[in-house]
């Protein structure tokens, strides 16, 4: 293992991931962190940089493949730039989720699960993200929206965009 | 308006709330300091067992009482877990908490933690909440920075740390035992009760789990007492509750008022009253897992008892007020989604029966549902009912139940005109 030449992983990651290393009195305890750390710096769980973290780690790889596919906030595949979930449970339906998301299928041009041309949006539908009195709401990557109309949807797209320099 | 003091939501507002100069200014850590210095870890049980304080998390037991089923004396580490896992739809309370006021969350967890002799508590955030745990990884570090956290706290000799876990999206690991199971890197499946966490819980060691909320109370009842504490709610629900009220409500939100409070008040005191002056149809008054109370109930008192007996339950306190242009079908199909999602799929019952009420509730919704349809339901929800490991299967009936029970009207519509009875018309402005 120690061999590992790494390649994928940010300094920032393996920072982290040497903090969490030791941390817990056994060893597999570490396993959604370090799904964690693979998420926050590429979006999913990239599976090249997810064999270097378990290398680091000295944990099976089979350990965080089972983990990744129990809990479901963390997307196995590439994603847009920006990933949009919305929250459709009933509090956020009640104050207008399908609407929310018509509303955002029509302005990305793209379906439920789709990623724009350009990979700058994706769009999923998610289960209540602990938000509901702030309703209708949608995360987009760390980030909360909530109490959303559409003129503030228009607006925080406009600035994603105009974000990443693609006007 | 009742007439009470604020316990958690205190200084919810204050500004600069979550630094932990302000947190100090305004009385935090005191009760951490009166406990090393004065109390023992029993006499701090024994204060929080005279309180009364019951459960935050849903099930209001006894807080006390909970730790005292710890053995005397283990040769084992003792683990404390905080369940910060808040995935009840319909809740949003414990957020709240932790991100405008995350010391309090950590003083409530060293009290506890001390009160048990545990050297390690662990708190278990839903993943999604990432703004919370950078707040609570940043109050620990300032906590431990002044040497309330850390090793020989306040030089009294006492080591108390705290990790901050974050989770990956599954409800299920809100229960007790799957938030274990994942806590130890596994996939969340809920385990077999007994053995019990507090004789084996976290690694097999002695374990004590508690809502973030539950704890949040304990400073306020180190520092002022039990007696000031049990003075507010009722004798058997005492203290105060935060009420998360979501939904077709004017003014949604967390709202701290003494546990027994009239749902009435709640709604058109608190709440504003019904969204664009429609009328009240239901209210969800304990998270989506409770059997909903129709309009004419709004008289019922909000504490565990009054609640029982109005045949519901307190729960997570989510509630959901739903106005007379709701389809009650669709309402019992947005949750079977949900649970039919959220069943880890361990227990045959759960599985099988969250996937066939969805399956038939999308067919009534379709309208290619048949009267038939209506007893399978309550068939599949009796089955479910006491056949699983954990009480998630329990938690997905209600909501199907207690509409066919109410609302039979709105599914025999469903199924005759194959269309809804009432329509809720735009709602997103
Ligand atoms: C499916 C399911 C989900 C749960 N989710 C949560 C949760 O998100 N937060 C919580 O504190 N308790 C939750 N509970 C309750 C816990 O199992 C446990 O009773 C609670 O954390 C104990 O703490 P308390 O005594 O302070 O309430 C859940 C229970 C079930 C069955
Ligand atoms: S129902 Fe949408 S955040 Fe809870």
């Amino acid at each position: 293992m120690g061999t590992t030449v790494n390649k994928l992983l940010s300094e920032k990651s393996i920072k982290e991931l040497n903090r969490l290393k030791g941390l817990y009195p056994v060893r597999k305890s570490v396993v959604l962190m370090v799904l964690h750390v693979i998420y926050d710096q590429f979006g999913y769980i990239q599976p090249e940089a997810l064999k270097e973290a378990a290398g680091i780690m000295e944990i099976p790889l089979i350990d965080f493949h089972q983990a990744a596919s129990f809990y479901t906030m963390f997307p196995r595949e590439a994603v847009g730039k920006y990933h949009i979930q919305v929250c459709r449970t009933l509090s956020c339906e009640l104050r207008g989720s399908q609407e929310l998301v018509a509303f955002l299928k029509e302005k990305l041009e793209i379906d439920m699960g789709g990623i724009t041309s350009d990979s700058m949006f994706s769009l999923t539908e998610v289960e209540c993200l602990g938000s509901c009195g702030t309703a209708p709401m949608m995360q987009i990557n760390d980030t909360y929206y909530e109490n959303l109309t559409r003129a503030r949807v228009e607006q925080i797209l406009d600035d994603l965009r105009s974000k990443s320099g693609n006007g | 308006m009742a007439d009470f003091e604020k316990i958690l939501f205190k200084n919810i507002d204050f500004p600069d709330q979550d630094k932990i100069d302000i947190y100090i200014k305004n009385g935090g850590y005191n009760a951490l300091r009166k406990a090393l210095d004065s109390m023992s870890p029993e006499s701090v049980t024994e204060e929080v067992i005279k309180s009364g304080l019951r459960g935050r998390g849903g099930a209001g037991f006894p807080t006390g009482r909970k730790w005292t089923f710890l053995p005397k004396d283990s040769k084992r580490p003792v683990y404390l877990t905080v369940n910060a896992d808040e995935s009840e739809p319909g809740t949003f309370k414990d957020r709240e908490l932790i991100e405008k006021d995350p010391h309090l969350v950590i003083e409530g967890t060293l009290l506890a933690a001390y009160a048990i002799k545990c050297g390690q508590a662990y708190i278990y955030i839903r993943g999604e909440f990432a703004f919370g745990a950078r707040q609570l990884n940043k109050a620990i570090e300032e906590a431990r920075a002044k040497g309330f956290l850390g090793k020989n706290i306040l030089g009294k000799g006492v080591d108390i740390e705290i990790i901050v876990h974050r989770g990956g999206g599954a409800y299920i690991c809100g229960e007790e035992t799957a938030l274990l199971t994942s806590l130890e890197g596994n996939q969340g499946y809920p385990r077999v009760k007994p053995p019990f966490p507090a004789i084996s819980g976290l690694y097999s060691a002695p374990t004590i789990i508690n809502n973030v909320e539950t704890l949040s109370n304990i400073p306020y009842i180190i520092n002022k007492g039990a007696e000031k504490f049990s003075a507010f709610g009722t004798a058997k629900s005492p203290g105060t509750k935060i009420f998360c009220l979501s939904g077709h409500i004017n003014k949604p939100g967390n709202y701290e008022l003494p546990m027994g409070i009239p749902l009435r008040e709640l709604l058109y005191e608190y709440g504003g009253g019904i969204k664009d002056g429609r009328n009240l149809k239901a209210v969800i008054p304990g998270g989506s897992s409770v059997p909903l109370l129709t309009a004419d109930k709004v008289d019922v008192r909000m504490d565990f008892e009054s609640l029982a007996e109005a045949g519901t339950m307190l729960g997570s306190a989510g509630v959901i007020v739903i106005d007379e242009t709701v389809c009650m079908v669709r309402a019992a199909y947005n949750l079977a989604r949900f649970y039919q999602h959220e069943s880890c799929g361990q227990c045959t019952p759960c599985r099988q029966g969250t996937y066939w009420i969805l399956a038939i509730l999308e067919r009534i919704e379709r309208g290619r549902g048949s009267l038939k349809d209506l007893d399978k339901l309550l068939e599949i929800c009796e089955n479910i009912e006491g056949n699983t490991i954990c009480p998630l299967g329990d938690a997905a009936t209600p909501s199907v139940k207690s509409t066919i029970h109410h609302f039979r009207d709105e599914y025999e519509y469903h199924i005759t005109e194959q269309k809804c009875k009432v329509s809720m018309g735009p709602r997103f402005e």
